[in-house]
């Protein structure tokens, strides 16, 4: 299992402005090793995030996505002490769900 | 639209086999859609063919996509991207690096509510121009900048 998401959901005026930073590899696909063996793609393919059972983002991400990726986004209907729930899914079937109140 | 591909060519650069690879027609949209990660979309090369294979055709430069990120990239491995559109209706936003082996980074779905404006961090393998590609109303727009990479993020 992955390490946990780095979530800070705050009120930005009437917005919620919500950063992530998810601890993942991220590798391409195109490296080598040491020995000259490529290294695996391993990345996220799928992010999801919801407010109050309503989807804000979703995001299709390709192993360009830089390693422990970051990402922030805004959105509007949040209110303080509502959760942000973030999910992501790689290309091996990991899943990873995190929370954050809305502060 | 003649005009429109030459417009495509000046604003990117270098996208002179874009056409080849249209002709090949080796994408088929909308079948790839139902997966919940557009395998075809993000093993393109070319930017007419992430287009279609996102379901659309003929983006048009837009001035109201704004791409802030460093002009010059120390290290490739980490680019910071923030994307604004302007557009009425934004339902999403792609980020597209012209010259990584595999053109298409990333795609964000903008639901109703959410600001059409992301921030997030992607590899570069070398200079290039990066491409910001919204579909806004049914409509695809896009917006470029180059952005010189002094250490690339992609070999190893």
């Amino acid at each position: 299992m992955a390490d946990p998401m780095k979530i800070r959901a705050t009120m930005a005026g009437d917005k919620v402005e919500v950063k992530v930073l998810m601890a993942h590899e991220m590798e391409t696909g195109q490296r080598k090793d040491s020995s000259g063996k490529v290294i695996p793609a391993w990345f996220i393919q799928n992010v999801t995030a919801t407010c109050n059972g309503k989807t804000v983002l979703s995001a299709e991400w390709g192993p360009a996505v830089s390693k422990n990726p970051f990402l922030a986004f805004r959105f509007k209907g949040g209110k303080p002490g509502d959760k942000v729930v973030i999910s992501w899914v790689d290309n091996h079937g990991d899943k990873r769900t995190d929370e954050a109140t809305i502060s | 639209m003649n005009s429109s591909r030459r417009r495509v060519l000046r604003g990117t650069g270098g996208l002179a086999v874009l056409g080849l690879a249209v002709a090949a027609g080796l994408l088929k949209p909308g079948l790839a859609r139902a997966a919940d990660w557009n395998k075809a979309a993000f093993e393109t090369k070319s930017f007419k063919d992430v287009v279609k294979a996102l379901g659309g055709s003929e983006p048009v430069p837009s001035g109201d996509i704004v791409i802030e990120s460093p002009d010059i990239a120390e290290n490739g491995a980490v680019v910071p991207f923030t994307i604004t559109s302007k557009l009425a209706n934004t339902q999403s936003i792609a980020l597209l690096i012209e010259k990584n082996p595999n053109i298409l980074a990333a795609e964000f779905d903008i639901p109703e509510g959410t600001d059409p404006w992301v921030n997030t961090r992607v590899k570069m393998g070398q200079t290039s121009p990066v491409i910001a590609l919204v579909k806004a109303g049914g409509k695809y727009y896009y917006a470029a900048k180059e952005v010189k990479v002094t250490l690339g993020g992609c070999g190893g």
